[in-house]
Parts: structure tokens; C-alpha cells; sequence
């Protein structure tokens, strides 16, 4: 087993987590790296909100938590002169397989994030704040809270801050583990109380939100970037990445690489650098494909990814989607329909019920590749999978059918000869270290993990 | 007005409006199974995709709105494959055992299976299993067949107000359920069965008895309460199987109580009267029809002769048609008599000379619906008028305020503005407070018949929230229920309630209380200044009575005395459905026939006129009533008898019968000269009328007596001074004491109750041995040893 790279080192272009030694998280280590110099200034200066957003729209800064929608658009569409409460969402709630980032801002880099919020309050008026934070990481939500309470204590958070005519108060709520809270919706629903279950767009939580009142959520990563925007200017932040794809984006390397971890490197970023950043190859095999953007995405090919740029618009030319930044490098051993069973598993598990092709056709997919994977396929199967996946994608109030759907697709269009020899010789192409499909060899391989 | 296109058809809707009702205004069929017009859209069973021009995706066309311009196809090639693949998903874990399911033959995923199911599934692998619940005497479930449409959750949340059903769980393995040990025991569960659109939630009374297409569907209207509930009554081989609602948006909407729905298992009770009986030497015999007519022709002839007409009585229940009460009244008063009377649980009849015409809702029961505030005076709402409490409810979450003045903080599950809880004896004084508190803020001139009773009211926070509420509001109401109307004060009530809708400039009226109470007001079936009251022959007792669907330990105001005057007379001539205790006071029971086997009229509490028709035969020798009453007439040698038909009964009346009963519908009550009793000491009995306890067929209902509420009503609920004072806990024996009668009750306590006070529930056989349903009681409590004797 290769050695695990040192936890902290994100790479030399880092401005969100640059300069952590997974100590110095307090309030005054944040101050002493030039935090809140962003808010004090806004502050100081008076900048009219509209500027705020009018910087964050330069900046190109897209939405981290997976869809890339332009940030400062989305802050524009909340109602200025709304009456009543309007609310502020943070989506920490990461559980996408293969994505760990957020975790690592929430626990070595708390105040960034309260920074970003705060200034993403004042730009769109908005007075209370939540950050959701995914319910099986409670030492990383204490860590928050205490946090919190230092950025009260110094006046950050609460009445009138910095003296200024502006009030937010920002609270932590920890979820339960449920995938399903990480959509938008379901996790409004969860903030309410409710069971988390998707509402139907529109209406959007632009103008019915938390409580029913405008709201607006972006990922935990968008808001860290904004003390960096209003800081350095969006022009600064722009020319780290690539027109429309600003800034630098956290990367969660994680499969059959040497150094698995968060990486932050400069949007547009090629692959092939990337991956030697995280150690390069384990026991140097051969990659065989990657999934480029968290579980959800389609799973591209070794070969064309390493001649892919990691940007959001580079990756969609290869046929997946940047994500939320997961990258799942799998070698010449992996056993793609394994892969393929292991993924449908996991959404037909956290599929929330609600709609029926999402409730019905995730456990549908994922019983027809359990079967190929244990020798009990049909020729007919692959033909089905990419049918069921078709009526799955796009037919649900979310975007869940859609993550079921397209690794599944992808899977079988871009390995469907290892799919083939699994149904014609029920057993497994790849070599040691794949996965048998005998029970006696399966269970030995279990003991092995 | 937005303009779009459907499958090439144009159509225009309000803004807001949504493509599955554009589809529904021009008639196109979108098929789905979540969607219903009177629940919140859910969008979950994807059912009703549709392709709509540049869009992506196909959309929902229950939540999507439609928009200007849009080009719909709700059948093309595109919709109906997404459309299919929704219907593969839904069948792959459903049991499709429609041979066996009570669902087959009306079940919408059959239905849609036909048009957008295979003939066979690619669906090889393991179906999915999953546990039945208990949700109570009334629903019976299937819940492997459950597609997850949440309509049962949605109608819980929205319309009875009480979430008892939500779904657990996470994807495939969610699961619809009550809360954990819990049952559905809310007072409308049963239209939790009509919007299942599988068998996963079916009737467990109706279970295994017949299949759907074997049922013939009859129109009728249901009797057990003021609104007069349309429904389709479903028979087969001359017994009725079950009770569906009939949609009429201006009465029942699409919904029907439970009580409606399921009383009928009361028609085909083997406690049914089906020959006729006659006392001779202590021993009941049946006899022929003839037989028993001529004895009781004979004996009121005889009576007549020796004690005059005026010791003859006759005592009907409101919820006999409307063509039985105009006969009994006609019959009674070609006797000679003046002495009938329907209201059976009215105690004080002071005002009667004074009030216009018959007792209504006054207004239309639509129109509660769009009231800004009510005031609603001793009701218990959901138990008296489920589908009245709905409407408020509903009215509620549109800012309608809803005031209450009662003797209990029962639990409405409608959020309530203000709410004054007093005991019985000050329900008076309570309005009074409400009267000065109105006057004092609009300033006007009170009226002389109440003003004597304002003098000396003094205003609470509440009466003068209440006043404030009312003073407000644009379109505002008094109601007054049915324990106002039951209120031995009852005509203060009426003056007092009349006083405030005055002053505020609102609508005034009763709730009511049984399917014909105001039809028997309308036509004249109360006793006016000659006769008695149905409390006057009790007081006074008679020589003779005849009592038309009466059982006068349950019906009447004061059980115990009814039975007294009764077992004192010599002639009791009941006309009845059921036996019943008919032998304990009867001479002769003459058995006729319920609604479904007569034709017939109830006229609601709007005063709306609905006819209906029998729906089967007669059961046994049983009759109905309205000819009964015509061969007495004629033995009797009474002029006036000769109607061939119900029809005939109804043109006798009056031609037109709803412009003559608009006529009569009137609450005015003018120069009475009201007075209220003082508050007395001592613990005072509530004695409502328990939701399945209110009428003959529904305490014959056996599904209806394993609820929830039939069981509570049972027991003696005390407030908490009450308890304390006597040391009773929950559970305990309680011997109850009224007048010189006694039972024992178990006891429950309620912080609910107004203080000092007691709730022992009339129309019950465990109470028929008491007095009054109002008035004081003594408690003692029973030790463990002799409550085990």
C-alpha cells in the first residue's frame, strides 16, 4: 500500500484551504491569514450590496455543490424589497460517494465559510442563516458550533455587526445521513422538521424557500470562495480559472490512486496533472476509467480523460459533468459491473420514495446488475438497463433519478463488453484483484477487504 | 386568462391554472393517480406526463402551470412512452391479484393498466412484500398493493385535520402507516378508502361481501344528520352493501362522514322489527298487519271516548321523512289532538310562539365557505356536523376566525381564534357578556327582549375578543348547535345568539340536528299554543301515544321520565324499524320501513329539498311509514287519507315544496320574553349526544361501535376540579347519581371540560337510566372490592 500523502497539503494554488495544519481552524488563526478583512471592508466602506453581487457575477464563480449554476446570478434572482424573513442555506450535507471536500472547510477552515455567508446575507438582505451539515460527521458539526460561537463573541454574527446597520444570526443543524437532504428542496424540508422528500419545481426557493419565504442555498465550497472574491476582486478570482469556469475548485481524489485527498487546483486544470498531484496511478496499473464529478456523474474512460481539462466545461465536452468534484480513479482491476452493482446499490437505498420511476426503477436496476454480477444475466439485461434508465432520467420531481440513471448508462455504453463476458461466462473478466462470481471466492475476497 | 393549446385544441384559463385543469376544462383525459381536485398536488406518481413543446423533459401536467402560448400533447408518441414506462414501474411490485382485491372492477390501476400497461412484464425479479396494518374497525389494507400517491397522508394533513397516516421509510422500502400502535380514527377516515386509487386501503365492513359490478348504484340522501349527505347506496339481491358519497359541491363536496358512510351495516341488523307485535297478557305476539291496525284503531277510538283527544300524544323522530311527519301530524290533529311534537331533545320550548318559522343554518351551507368570522355556540363540531367542521376548517386556512363558546375545549382540529369555555348554566351569562361587549364597540341600541338579561353581564377578556372578532369582519355568523339547542335555557341562547349576529350585521342560525329537523318544523310537526311539547307529555303523561321511529330511552331529553309517562299510559303504539327495548313500554309495534326502503323527503339545515327513492324492498313485513299511517287514517274513518303515493304526500303539502318550505325557513324570534336560569351548584352534567349514538340505524352499526369515539362516549370525562375534589383518578368506577337514578361509569379525566363539570353522555343504554341530559349530578366513587360485586 502506498503511502497516504501528507492530509494537508492541497496542492500550491490553493486559496481555501491554503496555509492549514489542521489546528489552526480558530478565529484568530483565520484573522491572522487575512480573514474577515473581506466583510470588515464591505462593511467599512459601505458597499452597496448590488456591488457584491455584481463582483461575485465577475468572478464567474459557479455553484460547487454539483449543478455549476453561476452564483451571482442565483443571488440576484432573491427578491430585494421582500417583506418578512428571507433566509440563507448552506448545503454542507455531502454524502455523494467519492466526495469529501466540504468536510475539510467545515473542520480545518471553519470561519471561511461563516465569512462567505455573512457577506452573501448582507449582499441579499437576508437576516438568519442555516449551514446543513450532513449528519455523519458530528465532530466536524461540533467543531462548526464552536466556531460559531467565536464569530458571535467577536461580533461577526448577531446584531448590528461591526457596528454597521446589518444583523444575521447563523446557526448550525446537523441532518441524519440522509442522501436525499443534500437536494435542495429535501433539505428545507428536513430544516422545517419534515421528512426529507423533495418539493416540485417550480416553485423555486428564490421566492419559496425555507418557511415558504425566499431562500437561497449554495454548497458549503461556493460560499468559502467568496471572501477570496471580495478580497482579491472577481477579476482575480476569474484569471485563476478559465472565462466562465472562475477560481479554483476542491477535488476529492479518491480509488485506486497513490495519495487519495482533497486537491485544489486552478479550474481548467488538466486531468493528467491532477493525478499526479494525488501520487499518480496505485502500484502503477493501468487507469481504466473515472468517474469525474461524485457517483452521479457518467464514468468516462482512462484513456479520454487523461487528455481532459478539469473545468465544467471541458469535462461536459467529454460526456460527463464536473459534479461536485468527486473523482473516482478506478485501475485495470476493477470489475466494472461490481463498480456499476455497487453504485445502483447505493441509490436505490437512499431513493427517497417519492416519485415512482425513482422508487421503483433504482431497485429494478440494481436487482438486473446483481444478477449479472452473480452469473445470472441474460443478453437481453443490458438492453433493459439502458431502457430503464431512459425512463428513470427525467421523469422525477429531482435529480436523483437522473444520478441513478446516468452511471448506470454510462457504465454499460462504455464497458458493455465487460457487461457481455459477465452474462456469456458468468464469472468476471479482470484479473486478480476483480471480483469472482463464485460465493465461495466472493466471501473470500470480503474477508480480504 | 392564459391561452394555451392541448392536443390541438385551444383552450383559455385563469392564471395559475394548470395544464391538467386546461385538460380537464376541454374534456381531455390525462391519466394519474396522485392528482386530486381537492387535495395539494403531490406530482409523486408521475402518471400524468405530458410533452410540452420546448420543454426539455416531459412535465407533470398536475403541477405544471400553464402558461401563454403552450403547446401541449398530452397522447403523443413522446408522452404516451413516458407514460407507459410510469405504468411498468407502478405494476413491477404490485401483487396484481385483482381476482382477490375489492378494488377490481373500480380501481384506477386497473383501469389505466388496460391503456398504458403491457400485456406482460419484463420485470423478472422478486416482487415486494409488504405488512398489512390495523387501522381500526373501518379500513382494511393491503399495503403490497399501495403505489405511494400519498392521497390518504394528503387528505389527513388537509381536509379531516389530523395527519394519522404518513409514509416511512425511504425508496422502495416506504411504507405508508399510522403512528407506531395507533389507529385511523378520525370522523371522515372513510374517504381515505374512495381516494386509494388501488385496493391498498378498502372498506373493511364492505370486505369480501360482493364485487363491484354485482352492485346496482342508487341515488339517495343520507339521514343521519342536518346536511343531508348525497350518496350512491349499492345494493345487491335487495340488501344494501355499502354507502359511497355522491359529489354535490354545494352540500357534502366529495366527501361523506363515516357515520354516513357507514351506518347502514344498522339496516341489515338482526335487530330489525319485521312483523308486526302485540302485548297480550305480558307476552308479545305477532300478529298480521290487519290485526294489529284494527287493535290500534280500536284502542285510540276507546281512549278517545273515555279521556278525550287531548290524551293523545304523538312523538316522532326528525329523522322520518318528511311525508311520515306530514301524516302523523295530519293523522294526530283529525284526531282532535294537538299533542305531537319532533323535537325530541328540545328542553325548553318558551319561545315557541315567538319564533317565526322553522330553525335553519340561515344561509346556504356553500356560503360558510367564504364567512370572515363565526361565532359557534355549543357544538361539538366534528362529532355533530363532520363535514360542516370541514368547511370551517377549511374557511380557517383562508383567515376565516373561528370563535367558540362552549362547555368544552374539544379539540377541532381547526385553529380556533378565541374560544370561552363555561359550564352549561353559564352559557347564557357567556353571551350576554359577548352581547355588551359588541354593543360597547359598535355602540348600538340593544333590544328590548334582551336587554333585561345584559343587565348585570359582566365582559370577560374572551366575550370581548369574541365581540372583536365579530365587530371586524365584512361576512360574519352566529351558529348555534345542537347542545345550545338541547340547553334548558335554550331560548336565551337563541335571543342572545340572535342579538349578536344583530349587532355585528351577520347571518344567524342552527346547525341542526337531524336529517328533518327543520322539515318538521316546516310542516307543522310540533304542538303550537294548543298542544304539548315532547316535554309537556312527559311532564303531563297521556293516556296514549303513538311514537313514530322513536326510541324514547335514547331520543329524549329525560330518558328516565320518557320511560315513566310511557310504561304509565295505556295505549303505546310504536312504529319502529328496530325492536329495540320496544317491549319494555309498548302495546303494539307496527314495523316500517328505514330510508332505503321508502321513498321520502329531508329537508337540510340550508333547506334544501332533496326527494329520494327506496332502494330495495322492504324487509320482511315491514312497511313504510307514510302507509302505515294512511291505513289508520282510513280505519279510523279520518278524512284526508287517500294518497296512492309519496308523490301524492308531497303535492299535498304543497305544490311547490321548496318554495314553500324558503317560506318557512325563519329564526326570527320577536317579544319573547326570555329569561335564564341562575347558574346552579354542584357538579352539572354535560349530556351530549355521542357522533354514533344519534340515531336508530347508526347504534345498529356494528363497525361504527368498535371505534374510537363509540367507545370513549361510554365513559364519564370529568374535569379536572372535579377529579380532584372527589379523589377520582383515570379508570376508576364512578357511580353517577341524578335525580333519584344511578349508574356506574369508568371514569376519564379532561382537562378539556369546562369546570365543574361532568360529561356523561345521552342516547346511550348505559345512561338511559339517568334524568336530563343537563343538570346537577352527585359522583361517588366505588371502591375496587364493590365495583367487583
Amino acid at each position: 500500500m502506498a503511502a497516504i500523502a501528507k492530509p494537508l497539503d492541497y496542492g500550491p494554488d490553493a486559496i481555501i484551504l491554503k496555509g492549514l495544519d489542521g489546528n489552526n481552524w480558530r478565529l484568530k488563526d483565520y484573522e491572522s491569514r487575512g480573514g474577515y478583512q473581506a466583510l470588515k471592508k464591505i462593511l467599512r466602506d459601505n458597499v452597496k450590496p448590488e456591488e457584491v453581487i455584481a463582483e461575485v457575477k465577475k468572478s464567474a464563480l459557479r455553484g460547487r455543490g454539483g449543478a455549476g449554476f453561476p452564483t451571482g446570478l442565483k443571488w440576484s434572482f432573491m427578491p430585494r424589497s421582500f417583506p418578512g424573513a428571507k433566509y440563507l442555506v448552506c448545503n454542507s450535507d455531502e454524502g455523494e460517494p467519492g466526495t469529501f471536500k466540504d468536510r475539510d472547510i467545515i473542520r480545518y477552515n471553519p470561519h471561511i465559510l461563516i465569512e462567505g455567508m455573512i457577506i452573501a446575507a448582507y449582499a441579499m438582505g437576508i437576516a438568519v442563516g442555516y449551514n446543513y451539515i450532513h449528519g455523519e460527521i458530528w465532530a466536524d458539526y461540533d467543531r462548526f458550533e464552536e466556531a460559531l460561537e467565536e464569530a458571535r463573541a467577536a461580533g461577526f454574527l448577531g446584531e448590528k455587526i461591526l457596528g454597521a446597520e446589518f444583523s444575521f444570526q447563523l446557526h448550525a443543524f446537523h441532518g441524519y445521513g440522509a442522501y436525499i437532504c443534500g437536494e435542495e428542496t429535501a433539505l428545507l424540508e428536513s430544516i422545517e422538521g419534515k421528512k426529507g422528500q423533495p418539493r416540485f419545481k417550480p416553485p423555486f426557493p428564490a421566492s419559496f424557500g425555507l418557511y415558504g419565504k425566499p431562500t437561497t442555498i449554495n454548497n458549503t465550497e461556493t460560499f468559502a470562495a467568496v471572501p477570496y472574491i471580495m478580497r482579491e476582486g472577481g477579476d482575480a478570482f476569474l484569471s485563476l480559472g478559465k472565462p466562465n469556469n472562475g477560481g479554483t475548485k476542491l477535488f476529492s481524489m479518491s480509488g485506486n490512486v497513490a495519495r487519495p485527498g482533497n486537491y485544489e487546483v486552478r479550474l481548467g486544470t488538466p486531468f493528467a496533472k491532477l493525478l499526479e498531484m494525488a501520487g499518480g496511478m496505485r502500484n502503477g496499473k493501468k487507469i481504466k476509467g473515472v468517474i469525474p464529478g461524485g457517483s452521479s456523474m457518467p464514468v468516462i474512460r482512462g484513456d479520454v480523460m487523461m487528455s481532459t481539462d478539469m473545468d465544467y466545461d471541458s469535462i461536459a465536452k467529454a460526456g460527463s459533468m464536473l459534479g461536485s468534484g468527486a473523482v473516482i480513479v478506478m485501475d485495470e482491476d476493477t470489475c466494472m459491473v461490481r463498480a456499476a452493482e455497487r453504485l445502483a446499490y447505493f441509490y436505490y437505498e437512499e431513493s427517497c420514495g417519492q416519485c415512482t420511476p425513482c422508487r421503483e426503477g433504482t431497485g429494478w436496476l440494481y436487482r438486473v446488475i446483481h444478477r449479472i454480477e452473480h452469473g445470472l444475466g441474460r443478453q437481453e439485461d443490458l438492453d433493459l438497463l439502458l431502457n430503464l434508465a431512459d425512463q428513470i432520467q427525467g421523469r422525477t420531481i429531482c435529480a436523483l433519478g437522473d444520478a441513478a440513471a446516468m452511471p448506470v448508462r454510462a457504465f454499460v455504453k462504455n464497458y458493455r463488453e465487460e457487461f457481455e463476458y459477465h452474462i456469456s461466462h458468468k464469472h468476471c473478466m479482470v484479473g486478480p484483484g476483480g471480483y469472482s462470481t463464485s460465493p465461495a471466492i466472493e466471501s473470500l475476497a470480503m474477508a480480504a477487504e | 386568462m392564459v391561452n394555451l393549446e392541448i392536443d390541438g385544441k385551444a383552450v383559455s384559463v385563469e392564471s395559475g391554472a394548470t395544464v391538467m385543469e386546461a385538460a380537464n376544462k376541454i374534456g381531455t383525459f390525462i391519466p394519474h393517480f396522485c392528482y386530486h381536485k381537492k387535495l395539494s398536488i403531490a406530482a409523486n406518481c408521475r402518471m400524468c406526463l405530458v410533452q410540452v413543446e420546448k420543454a426539455p423533459k416531459p412535465l407533470p401536467a398536475c403541477a405544471t402551470p400553464a402558461t401563454e402560448g403552450m403547446k401541449v400533447q398530452t397522447s403523443s408518441e413522446y408522452a404516451k412512452t413516458a407514460q407507459q414506462g410510469v405504468m411498468e414501474f407502478l405494476l413491477i411490485n404490485h401483487p396484481l391479484d385483482c381476482p382477490i382485491c375489492d378494488q377490481g372492477g373500480e380501481c384506477q390501476l386497473q383501469d389505466l393498466a388496460v391503456g398504458y400497461g403491457g400485456s406482460a412484464s419484463r420485470y423478472q425479479e422478486a416482487k415486494r412484500v409488504v405488512v398489512n396494518k390495523n387501522l381500526g374497525p373501518l379500513i382494511s389494507t393491503d399495503m403490497t398493493r399501495c403505489i405511494h400517491c400519498t392521497r390518504c397522508v394528503r387528505f389527513g394533513q388537509e381536509i379531516a385535520g389530523v395527519m394519522e397516516l404518513g409514509q416511512a421509510g425511504r425508496g422502495e422500502h416506504s411504507e405508508i402507516l399510522a403512528f407506531v400502535g395507533q389507529t385511523v380514527d378520525s370522523e371522515l377516515s372513510g374517504n381515505m378508502i374512495d381516494l386509494c386509487p388501488v385496493g391498498a386501503l378498502t372498506s373493511k365492513p364492505f370486505r369480501y361481501t360482493a364485487r363491484s359490478w354485482e352492485l346496482s348504484r342508487r341515488k339517495s340522501v343520507a339521514p343521519h344528520d342536518s346536511l343531508g349527505s348525497n350518496i350512491v347506496v349499492q345494493v345487491k339481491q335487495d340488501r344494501v352493501m355499502r354507502v359511497l358519497p355522491l359529489e354535490n359541491e354545494a352540500i357534502n363536496e366529495c366527501w361523506l362522514s363515516d357515520k354516513d358512510r357507514f351506518a347502514y351495516e344498522g339496516l341489515n341488523s338482526d335487530d330489525r322489527l319485521t312483523r308486526p307485535m302485540i302485548k297480550q297478557g305480558g307476552q308479545w305476539v305477532a300478529v298480521e298487519w290487519q290485526q294489529a291496525l284494527e287493535f290500534v284503531a280500536h284502542g285510540l277510538k276507546d281512549i278517545k271516548a273515555s279521556h278525550g283527544a287531548e290524551s293523545i300524544a304523538a312523538l316522532a323522530s326528525p329523522h322520518q321523512t318528511l311525508e311520515e311527519l306530514f301524516l302523523l301530524n295530519k293523522f294526530i290533529r283529525c284526531l282532535g289532538s294537538n299533542n305531537i311534537d319532533a323535537r325530541l331533545r328540545q328542553a325548553d320550548t318558551s319561545a315557541d310562539g315567538n319564533v317565526a318559522g322553522a330553525r335553519w343554518l340561515g344561509m346556504k351551507v356553500a356560503e360558510l365557505s367564504g364567512l370572515q368570522s363565526v361565532l359557534v355556540v355549543g357544538s361539538s363540531l366534528r362529532k355533530e356536523q363532520p363535514l360542516i367542521a370541514n368547511r370551517l376548517r377549511q374557511a380557517a386556512k383562508k383567515g376565516l376566525q373561528l370563535n367558540i363558546v362552549h362547555v368544552a375545549d374539544d379539540e377541532l382540529l381547526i385553529k380556533v381564534a378565541n374560544i370561552a369555555v363555561v359550564a352549561p348554566s353559564a352559557l347564557p351569562a357567556t353571551l350576554a357578556a359577548v352581547v355588551k361587549a359588541l354593543a360597547e364597540l359598535k355602540g348600538g341600541k340593544l333590544d328590548n327582549a334582551v336587554a333585561d338579561l345584559i343587565n348585570g353581564a359582566t365582559t370577560s377578556a374572551e366575550a370581548t375578543a369574541i365581540a372583536k372578532s365579530l365587530a371586524d369582519k365584512q361576512k360574519t355568523a352566529v351558529l348555534l348547535g345542537n347542545l345550545a339547542r338541547h340547553h334548558p335555557n335554550s331560548a336565551a341562547l337563541h335571543a342572545l345568539g340572535q342579538e349578536i349576529a344583530r349587532l355585528s350585521g351577520g347571518a344567524f342560525g342552527f346547525l341542526g340536528e337531524a336529517a328533518n329537523s327543520v322539515g318538521a318544523e316546516a310542516i307543522g310537526a310540533t304542538p303550537g299554543s294548543e298542544g304539548l311539547c315532547a316535554q309537556g307529555m312527559v311532564s303531563k303523561p297521556r293516556k296514549a301515544y303513538l311514537l313514530l321511529g322513536v326510541e324514547p330511552a335514547l331520543d329524549c331529553y329525560n330518558a328516565h321520565a320518557t320511560i315513566a309517562a310511557l310504561k304509565s299510559a295505556e295505549l303505546v303504539v310504536s312504529l319502529a324499524t328496530f325492536k329495540g327495548d320496544v317491549a319494555d313500554y309498548a302495546t303494539v309495534a307496527l314495523p316500517i320501513a328505514p330510508f332505503t326502503e321508502t321513498a321520502g323527503t329531508f329537508i337540510n339545515t340550508e333547506g334544501t329539498v332533496q326527494s329520494f327513492n327506496g332502494v330495495v324492498k322492504p324487509l320482511g313485513e315491514a312497511r313504510p311509514a307514510w302507509k302505515v299511517l294512511r291505513v289508520l287514517g282510513n280505519l279510523l274513518e279520518l278524512p284526508g287519507f287517500e294518497q296512492e303515493s309519496v308523490d301524492a304526500i308531497r303535492k299535498e303539502i304543497a305544490p311547490d315544496l321548496q318554495a314553500f318550505v324558503n317560506l318557512k325557513l325563519n329564526n326570527t324570534m320577536s317579544n319573547a320574553a326570555v329569561t335564564m336560569d341562575k347558574p346552579r351548584g354542584g357538579i352539572e352534567r354535560i349530556g351530549e349526544v355521542p357522533i354514533y349514538a344519534a340515531d336508530a340505524l347508526v347504534r345498529r352499526a356494528s363497525s361504527l361501535q368498535k371505534t374510537v369515539d363509540a367507545k370513549n362516549a361510554k365513559r364519564i370525562f370529568l374535569a379536572s376540579d372535579v377529579a380532584a375534589e372527589q379523589g377520582i383518578v383515570d379508570g376508576a368506577d364512578v357511580r353517577v347519581t341524578q335525580g333519584n337514578a344511578s349508574v356506574v361509569m369508568q371514569a376519564k379525566l379532561d382537562a378539556r371540560l369546562a369546570a365543574g363539570c361532568v360529561r356523561v353522555a345521552a342516547a346511550l343504554p348505559e345512561t338511559s337510566a339517568l334524568g336530563p341530559m343537563f343538570g346537577t349530578v352527585t359522583l361517588e366513587k366505588i371502591a375496587m372490592a364493590a365495583a367487583a360485586e
